[in-house]
C-alpha cells in the first residue's frame, strides 16, 4: 500500500467514469436550466426562420420549429420547465413519502397500517391516469402539474423509506433513545434519517427520472405545460408535424429527455456501494 | 393446494376488491368534488338560473357527494356507465367497439413481447457478463429511460419515413385482409412491444440471475455441467414463479404505453377516446375509461401477486 492519499481514498467512496459522464451531463443541464435566459441565441418566441421546420445550420444550430422559432433556444428554455418542474414534484413526492414513512415505521400499529393501505392503493392508479384524470378536472397549470406529480410518486417515496426505517427500527440504539424519552420527531431526524438517507437520495434521483418521463408523456399528449411556455415534451408535441420529414424540431427534445433521464440513471447505477446500501 | 396457500390467496383478492374501492372512490372524487360546476358547464354561461337549478336537481347533483358517489358506483356494477357530456351518447355505446380494438392491440403485442422478452432475458442471464448480456442490459435500461412516445416516434422516423415500410397512422376501421392488418397493427405493436418488452428482459434477467446465485445451482455447475444445462435444467424451473410474475408485472406498462401509442398512431382504441375525452372535460367519460384502465392494472398486479404465492414452493 502506498502512503499517498486519493480523492476517492480520503472520502471512502469511488466513483466510476461512466457515473461521472452521467453527473457531469445531470450537472451540464442544471446550469443550462439556471442560465438559459442570458445564453439564448433568440428570442424564444420570435419567429426567426423564414422557413418551418428548418434544418440544422450555422445560424440555427438546432434547427427551426413549426413557425420557425430557433429550436436551440426553445430546447434551452424548456429546461427550466422540465428539470425546474421535475425537481419542485420529486422534492414534495420525497420529503412527505419519507417523513409518512419514518413515522409510520416508528409508530407502527394501525396508523402504520391505514397509511400503508391507502397509499398502495393510491399506487395502484397507473400514473399516466392519474395525470389525465386530474388534468381533466382541474385544467393544466404549472402548479397543478407539480402537485399531481408530487402526489403520484409520494406513496413509491413512502413505500421505500418505510421498508428501510422498519429495519432500522429494530436496532438497539432506537430502543435506547426510546427509552431515554426521546420523541418522534428526534428519532426519525437523529436516528433513523441518517442511516437511510444514502439510499433514500438514490431513489429520489430514480423517482426524478419517472417524474420527468411523466411530465413528457402528459406534455406530449398536450396536457402538460401549456403554451406560451414549453417544457421538452410540450416541444416534441407542437412539433410532432415533422416526424415526416424527419425534422430535427421533432428529434432534439426527445434526445434532450433521453440525455437527462439516462445520465441520471447511469449515475445512480455507477454509485458507490456504500451510498447506495448504506442500511445494509 | 393447501388451506394456507387459499386464504393468503383470498386475503390478496379481498386486498385488491379493497383497493378497487379506494381507487374508484379516489377517481370519483378527483372528478366530480373539483371547481367548474357540472350544470353550468353543461348548459353554458348564458344558462339562465332556472335552467342551472333544474338541471341540476335533475342530475341528482344536490345530493349529498357519499350519495352521488354510490349511485355512481352502483350504476357502474350494473353496466350503466352514464352519459356522455359532450354529445349525449351512453358511455357504453362510446366505449364498446373501441374496447375490443384495445384489447385487440394488448393482446396482439403481449403475443410478440412475451417470447421475445423470455428468450433474451433467459439467454443474457445465461451468459452473465458476456459482450452479448451487457448489450442487451445497456439496450433496455435505453428504452426504459426514454419516454415511450420517443419509442413510438423513433419507430416512425426508422420504419415508415427512412425505410418506408409501413405507413404512419393506423386506422383498424377498415380492415379487409390480413396484409392490410399487418400494416395497421404493425407500428404501435412495434411501439408497445419495445416499451413491454424492454421491462419484462429486465426482470426475467433479473429473475433467473436470483436462482443461479444459489447454492444447488453452484453445485450443478461444479459437478461440471454446462452453463446452458445449468440454466436450463437446473435454474429455469425453479424460476419459473419469479419469471411468470415479472412477465405480468411487465405487461401492466401495457396501460401506460398504449395511452401514448394510441394517440400517436391515432389508434381508435379507450385509451384515445379518453385523452380526447380530457380534451373536452367529459367527466363520465373520463370516470370510466379510467376505472377500466385501473381495473385491467389492478388484475395484472393481483395476479403476479397470486402467481407468486403459487410458485413459491415453501408455500405449497
Amino acid at each position: 500500500m502506498t502512503p499517498s492519499v486519493t480523492l476517492a481514498q480520503k472520502f471512502g467512496y469511488r466513483f466510476s467514469w461512466v457515473g461521472m459522464i452521467g453527473l457531469s451531463i445531470m450537472l451540464l443541464w442544471g446550469i443550462m436550466a439556471l442560465i438559459a435566459p442570458n445564453i439564448i441565441p433568440h428570442p424564444v418566441g420570435e419567429i426567426v426562420d423564414e422557413d418551418y421546420f428548418g434544418a440544422i445550420s450555422s445560424r440555427f444550430w438546432l434547427g427551426s420549429d413549426y413557425l420557425g422559432r430557433d429550436m436551440l433556444s426553445r430546447i434551452l428554455m424548456g429546461a427550466r420547465y422540465t428539470v425546474g418542474i421535475s425537481l419542485a414534484a420529486v422534492s414534495i413526492a420525497c420529503f412527505s413519502g419519507v417523513v409518512l414513512g419514518m413515522t409510520a415505521a416508528v409508530v407502527g400499529g394501525w396508523f402504520d397500517a391505514a397509511v400503508s393501505r391507502f397509499l398502495d392503493a393510491m399506487n395502484s392508479i397507473p400514473g399516466k391516469l392519474s395525470g389525465l384524470v386530474v388534468v381533466a378536472a382541474v385544467g393544466s397549470s404549472i402548479t397543478v402539474l407539480i402537485v399531481t406529480l408530487a402526489v403520484i410518486y409520494t406513496p413509491g417515496a413512502y413505500r421505500f423509506a418505510r421498508a428501510l426505517a422498519v429495519n432500522i427500527n429494530t436496532m438497539d440504539y432506537i430502543t435506547v433513545a426510546r427509552t431515554r424519552g426521546e420523541g418522534l420527531v428526534y428519532i426519525i431526524g437523529s436516528e433513523i434519517l441518517p442511516n437511510i438517507i444514502g439510499p433514500v437520495l438514490a431513489d429520489l434521483g430514480l423517482r426524478f427520472v419517472f417524474i420527468v418521463l411523466l411530465l413528457s408523456g402528459l406534455s406530449f399528449l398536450g396536457l402538460g405545460v401549456q403554451p406560451p411556455y414549453a417544457d421538452w415534451g410540450a416541444l416534441v408535441h407542437e412539433n410532432v408535424g415533422g416526424l415526416p420529414f424527419g425534422a430535427p424540431a421533432v428529434i432534439v427534445p426527445s434526445l434532450a429527455i433521453a440525455s437527462l433521464t439516462i445520465s441520471v440513471n447511469l449515475l445512480i447505477d455507477n454509485l458507490p456501494q456504500k451510498i447506495r446500501d448504506r442500511s445494509a | 393446494m393447501s388451506t394456507y396457500v387459499l386464504n393468503l390467496i383470498t386475503v390478496r383478492l379481498l386486498i385488491a376488491a379493497l383497493t378497487l374501492l379506494i381507487v374508484s372512490f379516489a377517481v370519483f372524487f378527483a372528478t366530480a368534488m373539483l371547481p367548474g360546476d357540472t350544470a353550468t358547464i353543461l348548459l353554458g354561461q348564458a344558462a339562465t338560473p332556472e335552467a342551472v337549478a333544474g338541471l341540476r336537481s335533475a342530475m341528482h347533483l344536490d345530493d349529498p357527494a357519499y350519495l352521488r358517489f354510490l349511485r355512481w358506483l352502483v350504476g357502474l356494477f350494473r353496466g350503466d356507465l352514464g352519459t356522455s357530456y359532450v354529445n349525449n351518447v351512453a358511455v357504453a355505446d362510446l366505449i364498446g367497439g373501441r374496447f375490443v380494438n384495445t384489447m385487440r392491440l394488448a393482446g396482439i403485442t403481449a403475443l410478440f413481447s412475451v417470447p421475445l422478452a423470455l428468450t433474451l432475458g433467459i439467454t443474457a442471464a445465461m451468459f452473465r457478463g458476456s459482450l452479448y448480456d451487457r448489450a442487451v442490459t445497456i439496450l433496455t435500461i435505453g428504452i426504459i429511460s426514454i419516454p415511450e412516445f420517443m419509442v413510438a416516434t423513433s419507430a416512425v422516423l426508422v420504419f415508415s419515413v427512412y425505410l418506408k415500410w409501413l405507413p404512419a397512422l393506423s386506422f383498424a376501421n377498415d380492415v379487409t385482409s390480413i396484409g392490410q392488418m399487418l400494416k395497421v397493427f404493425a407500428m404501435p405493436v412495434i411501439s408497445l412491444t419495445f416499451v413491454v418488452a424492454a421491462q419484462m428482459i429486465r426482470m426475467t434477467r433479473a429473475a433467473v440471475i436470483d436462482t443461479i446465485n444459489t447454492p444447488y445451482v453452484e453445485t450443478a455447475l461444479l459437478k461440471g455441467a454446462s452453463r446452458p444445462r445449468m440454466v436450463l435444467r437446473h435454474a429455469l424451473p425453479n424460476a419459473v414463479g419469479p419469471i411468470v410474475n415479472a412477465v405480468a408485472l411487465s405487461l401492466s406498462y401495457l396501460v401506460g404505453g398504449v395511452i401514448i401509442v394510441e394517440t400517436i398512431f391515432n389508434y381508435p382504441g379507450i385509451a384515445k377516446l379518453m385523452v380526447d375525452g380530457v380534451a373536452t372535460r367529459d367527466l363520465p367519460l373520463i370516470q370510466t375509461c379510467a376505472m377500466i384502465f385501473c381495473v385491467g392494472y389492478l388484475s395484472l398486479i393481483t395476479l403476479a401477486d397470486i402467481i407468486a404465492i403459487l410458485a413459491n414452493p415453501r408455500l405449497r
